[in-house]
C-alpha cells in the first residue's frame, strides 16, 4: 500500500529544506574557514556537471563522453570576458587576443550566461553529425569532439593562450553564484524531466526504435537534452574557472570527464538526486581521501605519503561499484517526499510491532 | 600534448617536402608509424568483434609493455632481446588477467557498464603507474644499454638517409601481422575465435570453451600491443604513465575507421591514419599543432559517411 503526501505539503517541504540549506550556507559563508569554504563551492559545481551529465547520459541515454570539453569552453569563454583589459595585455605575450576580446570586460553574471549560450551553441553543431551515430560509436566520437575542443584551446594562441593558459582570473565565485546556479541547474533539468518532455527522453532511452514508433521525434528530443546538458556544463565550467583562478588546456584532460562520470554513476545513472548524492559524496571523499596522500602512521609502522595514490583508489572504487554495485545509490528512482514518507513510516511501524 | 617529441633517430625533414627523397623519408616514417598503430588497433578490434566491447584499456597495457621492457633491462639487467620476449609475455597475461578480473563477470550486464568498467581500468593502470613506477618520464634510449645503438645507424638509398631502425620497426610489423593472419586462419583456435565472434552460445554447443578462447583472445591483443609498445618507444624514446593514452586512441580510432571487428580493418585503418597524420604535417608544417586532432576529423568524416568503417559489415538494427 503506497501512501502519498499531499501535493501542497510536499511543495511547503521542498520550500522548508532549500530555506535550511541557504541558513547552512549563509552560516557557512560567514564562519567556515576558507578550506570549507571552498569544498563547499566545488560540491555545488560537481552537482551542476554530474546533473547535467545525468541528463544526457542517464535520462536521454546518449552515451557522451565530451563534456570536459563543454566545460572547457565555458571556463574559457567566460574568462577572457571578465577578465580586465590590462591583465588580457600582460597574459597574451606570445601573440595578442584577438580584436573584439580585447577590448571588453564584463562582470560576472552576464560572462556566465554567454558561456553557457556559447558552449550550448557548440554542443547544438556537436549534435547533429554525433547524434547519428548510436551506442559505442557515439561514444567515441563524442571523447573525440571534446579531445579536439582541448587540442584547439593548445593551440589557437590568439584566443586561449595556448598552453600557457589563463592566470589570475578574478576569484568570483562565492557561495551564492555557486549554489545559486546548482539550484537553477537541478530546477531546470528536473523540472524538464518531470514534463512529457521528459518522458519521452526515458523512452528514448529504453528503446528508440519503441519510442519513434510512438511518434516522437527522437532526433529533436536528443538534441535539446544534448544542447541543454551543453549549456550547464559551460555554466559550471564558468564558476569553475572563477574559482580555481587559472586555468589551460590540459584541466580540461578526458579526466575531467571520468570524474563527473563517477559521480554520475555513483548516484545511479538516471537519477538527477543521484547525480547530486553522487556528487557531493565525491567531492568530501575525495578531501578524506587526502589522508593517503600525506604520511600516516598505523601502531608502529610509519608510511610516507604516496603521491597520486587518491586516483588508484578512485579507480578501484570505480571498477568495484561497477562489478557489484552497477545501480549506484539511487539507481533510477529520485529521491521524493514520499519515498522518503514510506521509508519513515517503514521504521515507525517496525518500532511499533515490536513494542507490541 | 603531441604524444612525445618526434626525435629517435628519424632525422625530420623541414617544408621543402615536394623533392622525391624528401617524400620517400616521409613514406618510409609513416609507414613505420601507420604499422605500429596497426598492431594496437588489432587489440581493440579483436576484443570489440568478440565481446563488443571498447577496452579503453588496451592503451595502457601498451604502456605496461614498454614498462616492462624497460625494467626488464634496467632492473633485472637482462639482454635486451630476452627482456623485450619476456615483456611481450608478461604483458599478454596482463592482458588475460585485466580480462579476467574486470569484463567477465559482466559478461552479460549491459554494454555501458562494461564500458565504464573498461575505462575505469584505464584510469587505474595509469595511476597504479605514476605510484609504482614514478609519474617521471623515463628514458628508452640506447645510449642507456636498454637496446643496441647500432639500430641508429643510418643506411643511405641515394641521398635519403633512414635509420635502420625504421626497417626493423616494418619488418617486425609484417611478421607480426604475418603470424597473427597465420593464427587467426589456419589454426584451430582461430577458428574458435572467429566462431566466438559471430555467436558465442552455439560456439560453446559445439564444444568450445568460450572463456578460454577470450582469454587467449585477450593474450593475442595484448602481446601485439607490447609488441607495438617496445617499437614506439624505441621511435619516441621514452615512457610514462599516460605514454599509451593518445597512440591508443589513435588506433581505436584507426579500428572503428578500417571497420572495427575485422582484422584486415584494423591494419588498413591502422596505415591510412599513421600515413596520413605524417603526410599532412609533412606537407603543412604549421598545421604540425593540430597531429592529435587529424584522427578526430577523419574517424568523423568516415563514421557520417560508412558508420560501419571501410571494411566494416553492414549489420541492421534488430528490434
Amino acid at each position: 500500500m503506497e501512501k502519498t503526501l499531499p501535493n501542497n505539503l510536499k511543495f511547503f517541504l521542498t520550500i522548508v529544506l532549500i530555506f535550511l540549506i541557504g541558513i547552512l550556507l549563509f552560516l557557512a559563508n560567514n564562519k567556515a574557514s576558507e578550506y570549507v569554504i571552498l569544498i563547499l563551492n566545488l560540491m555545488a559545481i560537481n552537482i551542476i556537471f554530474s546533473v547535467s551529465l545525468t541528463l544526457i547520459n542517464g535520462i536521454t541515454g546518449i552515451f557522451s563522453l565530451g563534456h570536459a570539453g563543454f566545460i572547457a569552453i565555458g571556463a574559457y569563454v567566460s574568462t577572457l570576458l571578465t577578465l580586465s583589459v590590462s591583465q588580457k595585455e600582460m597574459t597574451f605575450l606570445i601573440k595578442p587576443l584577438i580584436y573584439p576580446l580585447n577590448q571588453i570586460q564584463l562582470p560576472f553574471l552576464p560572462a556566465t550566461l554567454i558561456a553557457g549560450l556559447v558552449a550550448a551553441g557548440f554542443g547544438y553543431i556537436v549534435a547533429a553529425p554525433s547524434l547519428r551515430l548510436i551506442g559505442d560509436y557515439l561514444a567515441i566520437a563524442t571523447l573525440g569532439l571534446g579531445e579536439t575542443i582541448r587540442i584547439i584551446a593548445n593551440n589557437a594562441w590568439s584566443i586561449t593562450n595556448g598552453a600557457l593558459g589563463l592566470k589570475a582570473i578574478p576569484p568570483y565565485t562565492n557561495i551564492y553564484w555557486s549554489w545559486g546556479w546548482a539550484f537553477v541547474t537541478v530546477l531546470v533539468i528536473s523540472s524538464l524531466v518531470k514534463s512529457s518532455y521528459g518522458r519521452a527522453l526515458k523512452a528514448i532511452r529504453e528503446d528508440p526504435i519503441a519510442a519513434k514508433a510512438m511518434g516522437i521525434n527522437v532526433f529533436s528530443h536528443q538534441v535539446v537534452s544534448f544542447v541543454l546538458g551543453s549549456l550547464f556544463a559551460g555554466v559550471g565550467g564558468a564558476l569553475w574557472a572563477h574559482l580555481i583562478t587559472t586555468i589551460d588546456p590540459k584541466s580540461f584532460a578526458f579526466s575531467k570527464t571520468f570524474e563527473i562520470l563517477i559521480m554520475a554513476v555513483l548516484g545511479g545513472l538516471g537519477s538527477i538526486s543521484g547525480a547530486i548524492i553522487g556528487a557531493s559524496i565525491y567531492t568530501v571523499g575525495l578531501e578524506f581521501l587526502r589522508v593517503l596522500e600525506s604520511p600516516f602512521k598505523i601502531g608502529f609502522i610509519s608510511f610516507p605519503g604516496i603521491p597520486g595514490m587518491r586516483m588508484v583508489v578512485l579507480s578501484v572504487l570505480l571498477i568495484v561499484l561497477m562489478l557489484f554495485w552497477q545501480r549506484g545509490i539511487m539507481g533510477r528512482k529520485e529521491l521524493s517526499w514520499d519515498s522518503v514518507y514510506a521509508l519513515v513510516a517503514k521504521r515507525l511501524k517496525k518500532r511499533g510491532g515490536n513494542d507490541e | 600534448m603531441t604524444g612525445a617529441p618526434a626525435k629517435g633517430g628519424f632525422s625530420k625533414i623541414g617544408g621543402d617536402s615536394l623533392n622525391l627523397s624528401g617524400f620517400l623519408q616521409h613514406l618510409v616514417n609513416a609507414v613505420s608509424l601507420g604499422g605500429i598503430y596497426a598492431l594496437i588497433a588489432i587489440g581493440y578490434t579483436m576484443v570489440y568483434g568478440i565481446l563488443r566491447l571498447i577496452n579503453f584499456a588496451h592503451g595502457d597495457v601498451f604502456t605496461y609493455g614498454i614498462y616492462f621492457a624497460f625494467y626488464g633491462v634496467v632492473l633485472f639487467l637482462m639482454p635486451w632481446w630476452i627482456a623485450f620476449v619476456f615483456s611481450i609475455f608478461l604483458t599478454a597475461f596482463l592482458g588475460a588477467f585485466i580480462e579476467r578480473i574486470a569484463y567477465r563477470p559482466l559478461r552479460n550486464a549491459p554494454r555501458i557498464s562494461a564500458l565504464i568498467t573498461a575505462i575505469g581500468v584505464s584510469f587505474f593502470l595509469q595511476n597504479f603507474a605514476v605510484v609504482v613506477f614514478g609519474g617521471r618520464a623515463k628514458s628508452f634510449n640506447p645510449q642507456t644499454g636498454i637496446y643496441p645503438t647500432s639500430f641508429l645507424n643510418m643506411i643511405n638509398i641515394g641521398n635519403v638517409r633512414i635509420p635502420i631502425l625504421t626497417f626493423i620497426t616494418i619488418g617486425i610489423v609484417f611478421v607480426a601481422l604475418i603470424l597473427l593472419m597465420w593464427i587467426v586462419y589456419r589454426t584451430k583456435i582461430g577458428m574458435a575465435m572467429r566462431a566466438i565472434s559471430k555467436d558465442i552460445p552455439t560456439t560453446r554447443l559445439m564444444g568450445v570453451n568460450a572463456d578460454r578462447v577470450i582469454s587467449f583472445t585477450f593474450m593475442l591483443g595484448s602481446g601485439l600491443a607490447a609488441i607495438g609498445g617496445i617499437l614506439w618507444a624505441m621511435k619516441y624514446p621514452q615512457v610514462y604513465p599516460y605514454t599509451g593514452m593518445i597512440p591508443g586512441l589513435k588506433a581505436f580510432i584507426a579500428a572503428v575507421v578500417g571497420g572495427i571487428g575485422s582484422i584486415q580493418g584494423a591494419m588498413v585503418g591502422g596505415f591510412i591514419l599513421g600515413i596520413s597524420e605524417i603526410m599532412i604535417v609533412a606537407f603543412v608544417p604549421s598545421l604540425a599543432g593540430y597531429r592529435d586532432a587529424f584522427a578526430y576529423a577523419i574517424l568523423l568524416f568516415v563514421l557520417l559517411v560508412k558508420p560501419t568503417g571501410i571494411l566494416g559489415v553492414e549489420v541492421s538494427e534488430k528490434v
